[in-house]
């Protein structure tokens, strides 16, 4: 009879190369610009093209600025809803939940005709106004991470003592939704903050349609364009998902150190 | 306490402050989610006008709309039947199949990784290893000598579709049924085992149906999450193989433009077979819940 673990075996190695192969597919294609040897040919041609720092450059400023929208947001209305309207809840999850269900080309679509430049907001008639859609249309895409990343780190603390704590040391709201309810979720709004950062950095679909610089629709356009530089830009997307799921890890793990040893 | 020295200022204007608190997210909420939505839900049953009618829906039916969301509706079964159950059985091995205990946190971090490694540079590593000069093609016919392109594969089609989607829906899978996996008692088994049931008696009378509501929730959430995407697609086949969103991109961005009204038809169905599989992952969530705490 085979062993116990047989079967187990073969269904991770199945995985493992099935996820793998791809991984060194496109590493070992991006070395191969130049003919015959390996080289960062194909690196370097990414790094000296403008367009890749002018579009890379503008998703990461778009990325920080969901970021700041996504937090500003969510912690006052996570906490607001913990503290005062729990039977709201369940209403603004489900609100919360909206971005899963409606995809994304639909919403852009929306913003297409909602936003043009005959309606109420023409947020579209300008290269200005189009920034501002994109990036809150990113946080509406992150909401659902962030808001759930909120929301759990809201849960491992006595949100109504540390409020009325504040309150009767003279905190006004502000003060205590930046200097004690934030600090105490500062771990969940970077795992948030991560997230969105990694979902930001490569979107296509919202940055194609509203017809903004980013670094998604750069991917397309180099993909039908070039051979080698396709996979370099593969690689180092896959670096930074890497980077900012190790960096979520990270502090979640480096705050349950922390937490343990007081 | 202050609390009591507030409340006559409070209660004065209790109501209206109340909800003040969540106006912004509100605002936020119904200007750049909901109205977006509705407008485009609205604009699905009407003519160019502004009338009512029903005209734009039954546009939907011509022979292209009809192809898209039926290439659209079978990729992302595909891609979640086999995500399911290739997820679920990597999930098994690692949580119950007394392989190396770190191999299980490795794999969870890595289904993390990989689940957001989804869209463009998935499709350019794909093209990388099995394009017509990828890594594998190429090692196969050097190596072994098969010509997979001779043997009727391309990644530029259905199946090579199914294959990069897999990518990221396998390990959604694992994160999702890991959980549910884990809340099996141990009791249970050991309760099946004193009554001689056998292994596969276990599975398939106790497990299986305990899982089942998780299964086939987690399986409607992997349709979904196939259905709505588009990057990969775009960057794979460019417009060769024209999936719904791919229909609903072209149809925005002026390709076809005969029929304004037919992208608000085409948007709605799509939300209606989005919005139709999450509805059943969470009614089948809260099914799994009574099982699985």
């Amino acid at each position: 009879m085979i062993g116990r673990r047989f079967w187990p075996w073969v269904a991770f190695t199945l995985g493992f190369i099935y996820f793998f192969v791809p991984l060194i597919g496109m590493i070992e294609f991006s070395l191969r610009m130049r003919r015959g040897v390996y080289s960062l040919d194909a690196y370097r041609s990414v790094f000296a093209d403008p367009q890749f720092q002018q579009t890379f450059f503008y998703s990461v400023v778009l990325s920080l600025c969901t970021i700041v929208i996504g937090v500003v947001l969510i912690v006052p209305t996570a906490f607001w809803v913990r503290l005062k309207m729990p039977r709201f809840r369940p209403v603004v999850e489900f609100i919360t939940l909206l971005p899963l269900v409606i995809p994304a080309i639909v919403i852009a679509f929306g913003y297409i005709r909602l936003f043009n430049t005959s309606s109420f907001l023409p947020l579209t008639g300008s290269a200005t106004g189009t920034n501002i859609l994109l990036t809150f249309g990113y946080a509406v895409l992150a909401l659902p991470y962030m808001y759930r990343a909120v929301d759990t780190g809201l849960r491992t603390i006595d949100v109504r003592t540390l409020t009325e704590a504040a309150q009767s040391m003279g905190a006004g709201w502000f003060t205590i939704i930046a200097r004690v309810i934030l600090p105490n979720v500062l771990v969940a709004v970077l795992s948030g903050a991560f997230l969105t950062f990694a979902i930001v950095i490569g979107e296509y679909v919202l940055a194609a349609l509203l017809d903004r610089p980013a670094f998604g629709p750069y991917l397309v356009l180099t993909g039908a364009n070039k051979a080698y530089e396709p996979s370099a830009l593969a690689v180092i997307s896959f670096v930074i998902t890497w980077a900012c799921l190790a960096l979520i890890q990270l502090v979640t793990r480096f705050s349950k150190h922390a937490r343990a040893a007081q | 306490m202050t609390v009591t020295l507030h409340q006559p200022a409070k209660r004065r204007a209790a109501l209206p402050l109340h909800w003040l608190g969540v106006a912004p997210f509100i605002l936020f909420a119904a200007l750049f989610l909901i109205l977006p939505t509705l407008n485009i839900v609205v604009g699905a049953f009407r003519t160019p006008e502004g009338d009512f009618t029903l005209q734009n829906l039954l546009n939907l039916s011509q022979p292209r709309i009809v192809a898209a969301f039926s290439t659209s509706l079978k990729l992302s079964l595909a891609s979640a039947i086999l995500g399911c159950l290739i997820g679920f059985l990597i999930a098994v091995a690692v949580t119950l199949g007394g392989l190396p205990k770190w191999l299980r946190g490795t794999v969870l971090t890595f289904s993390g990784v990989a689940s957001n490694f989804a869209g463009i540079p998935l499709s350019f590593a794909f093209i990388a290893t099995l394009g017509r000069v990828g890594l594998m093609t190429v090692l196969l016919r050097d190596w072994f000598g098969i010509n997979l392109y001779g043997m009727g594969f391309n990644l530029l089609s259905f199946w090579g579709l199914v294959l990069v989607y897999l990518y990221f829906q396998i390990p959604l899978m694992i994160l999702i049924i890991t959980p549910a996996i884990d809340g099996l008692k141990r009791e249970w088994r050991e309760a099946a085992e004193v009554l001689g049931a056998t292994g596969a008696q276990y599975w398939r009378m106790v497990a299986l149906p305990v899982l089942w509501p998780s299964l086939l929730g987690t399986l409607a959430l992997l349709f979904a999450n196939a259905f709505g995407a588009i990057a990969t697609a775009t960057a794979l086949t460019g417009s060769q193989l024209t999936i719904a969103p791919i229909a609903l991109f072209n149809q925005i961005r002026g390709d076809v433009l005969q029929d304004p009204q037919l992208g608000y038809a085409i948007a709605f169905g799509m939300i209606v077979v989005t919005g139709f599989t999450n509805f059943l992952y969470i009614f089948m969530r809260a099914r799994a819940e009574r099982w699985v705490k």
